[in-house]
């Protein structure tokens, strides 16, 4: 079941005009924000299908970059998004894209600074809700509706236990956890949803662990 | 978790609750939080929506100017006195309207289920108050009687627009109004499915074609033709009306209508209204020039 609570469906409370065309472009843009950790010094924001139609009269572009300043979706500076993240001398463009996605509601994001960048593409399904399919070009399935670690890892025996061991050891339990690579052996990518907010004591813990290259946080 | 209507009617009629309350305490065992913070969390919405009809009835306008001042205009002519319809169903409609203007104009609204379908339930809710004269707490709870139905539809077929047409959007919403408007003047669980079936039948195959991309042109009408449709099916529920076809397979049509529909008919602002010579001229005098290329 893709919807799960009651408020999907009476809320977001929102700034207008459209859920999945602005709440859900805002929260895809606030899942990048806080994957990246940081306020990006540029980003490249491509729109596919009803995104790539509509995004003007939705504000689509506005609700994107309003998360990447990290506003939520009732935040009324979204309204003001473009102006505040040029007063940020964040340089951002859009790119209308012509292909067919995988939903009609699809953005690919690509943020960065001088110490790193990275890719995204969030889809958004409807009233608000959104979904991260992809992340520095692997699958995952991430609502971005609850507190989330992504841990890049090489792909080796007994590294997804050691992380698990370390959630289990600190009482946190795990909702949703997905695993995928690119290759046997190589960059692997785990997603875990939990129920509690992670500190960064943990996200420290889980960085000093053998086999693993990246640790990145999602608060709910 | 009931995973249909039929499930949740069968599950308020055994237990011989509410559907609203069948609906708080899923809400308690899956997301693990108390009755009251549940309640707390959606009678903030319910301020969110008042505020919003109260703003729209005031009169606002859209950045674009396509939609504004509506709600005004029918407020106005309800207090004449001399309209044909009704004046509870006509208040539903201008509360309505009000919400989707305030929502035109990049105001705060609570999305139900989505911001273009905003006005549907607020609507007809603030506007049954003043027939029904419910507590605050039924009031939350006729939120959460239609919540509950849009769960359904959400998880079985679509919410949104670009993926199921209108239908999905204000077609839900009106559903969902409905039920919750039988359930508050007292209809048992299951007149709350057929109110939501009747609703969602004569909703069906409502495409999404909004005039330039905006959630204006014909979005906020919609809303306003949604909220009428949920307060006359719920008098039809209400007065022993049922629909032939079940609510979950009109559920279900609504989901395979929507897969059919083609896409210039699913928010592309590519078909129907949107590329009538009205709206091409309305969006090149918006945007500058006519942004989508025209068919």
């Amino acid at each position: 079941m893709k919807y799960k609570s009651v408020f999907d469906i009476i809320g977001p409370v929102m700034i207008g005009p459209s859920s999945s065309h602005t709440a859900g472009a805002a929260r895809i843009g606030r899942v990048a924000r806080s994957l990246f950790g940081r306020e990006p010094k540029w980003a490249k924001i491509s729109l596919y299908e009803s995104f790539a139609k509509t995004y003007r009269g939705h504000g689509t572009d506005v609700a994107i970059v309003g998360g990447l300043l990290d506003f939520d979706t009732d935040d009324k500076r979204i309204i003001k998004a473009l102006e505040i993240a040029k007063e940020h001398n964040i340089q951002y463009e859009f790119i209308e894209e012509s292909a067919v996605a995988e939903h009609p509601n699809t953005a690919r994001i690509i943020i960065g600074d001088e110490n790193g960048e990275l890719e995204l593409v969030g889809i958004s399904i409807g009233g608000g809700k959104i979904e991260i399919t992809e992340l520095n070009g692997f699958h995952l399935k991430l609502s971005g509706h609850h507190p989330a670690i992504l841990v890049v890892h090489n792909d080796r025996f007994g590294v997804i236990a050691s992380v698990s061991n370390i959630l289990g050891s600190h009482e946190i339990n795990i909702g949703h956890m997905e695993v995928s690579r690119k290759e046997i052996g190589k960059m692997a990518l785990m997603t875990i949803e939990v129920d509690q907010n992670i500190n960064e004591s943990i996200i420290e813990e889980i960085s000093k662990l053998p086999n693993i290259t990246q640790v990145a946080r999602v608060v709910d | 978790m009931f995973k249909n209507v039929s499930e949740l009617v069968h599950l308020a009629e055994t237990q011989n609750k509410q559907i609203s309350e069948i609906m708080i305490e899923q809400e308690m065992e899956v997301t693990n939080r108390s009755r009251k913070e549940i309640i707390a969390q959606m009678d903030k919405n319910l301020t969110v929506m008042e505020e919003a009809v109260e703003r729209g009835i005031r009169g606002v306008t859209s950045h674009s100017g396509l939609t504004g001042g509506d709600a005004v205009l029918l407020q106005n002519y309800i207090k004449k006195g001399s309209f044909l319809s009704g004046e509870t169903i006509l208040d539903a409609v201008s509360k309505a309207v009000a919400t989707n203007e305030v929502n035109a104009a990049m105001g705060t609204i609570c999305a139900t289920p989505t911001a273009g379908s905003a006005g549907v339930v607020p609507g007809t809710l603030f506007a049954v108050r003043d027939k029904l004269q419910p507590t605050r707490e039924q009031m939350v709870k006729f939120l959460f009687t239609s919540g509950a139905f849009g769960f359904v539809v959400a998880n079985n077929a679509s919410i949104s627009g670009a993926a199921g047409g209108c239908q999905a959007e204000v077609g839900s919403a009106a559903g969902m109004a409905a039920a919750a408007i039988v359930e508050m003047a007292g209809g048992t669980p299951s007149q709350c499915a057929e109110a939501m079936a009747i609703t969602l039948k004569n909703m069906l195959g409502l495409v999404c074609d909004p005039v330039a991309g905006l959630v204006e042109v014909p979005c906020v009408k919609r809303n306003a033709m949604g909220a009428a449709n949920a307060m006359v099916a719920a008098d039809m529920a209400l007065a022993g009306i049922t629909s032939r076809i079940p609510c979950d397979e009109v559920i279900d049509a609504m989901f395979k209508i929507g897969q059919q529909m083609p896409r210039s008919l699913r928010e592309t602002a590519e078909g129907g209204l949107a590329a009538t010579p009205t709206g091409r001229s309305l969006e090149a005098k918006i945007f500058g020039v006519p942004r989508v290329k025209r068919d």
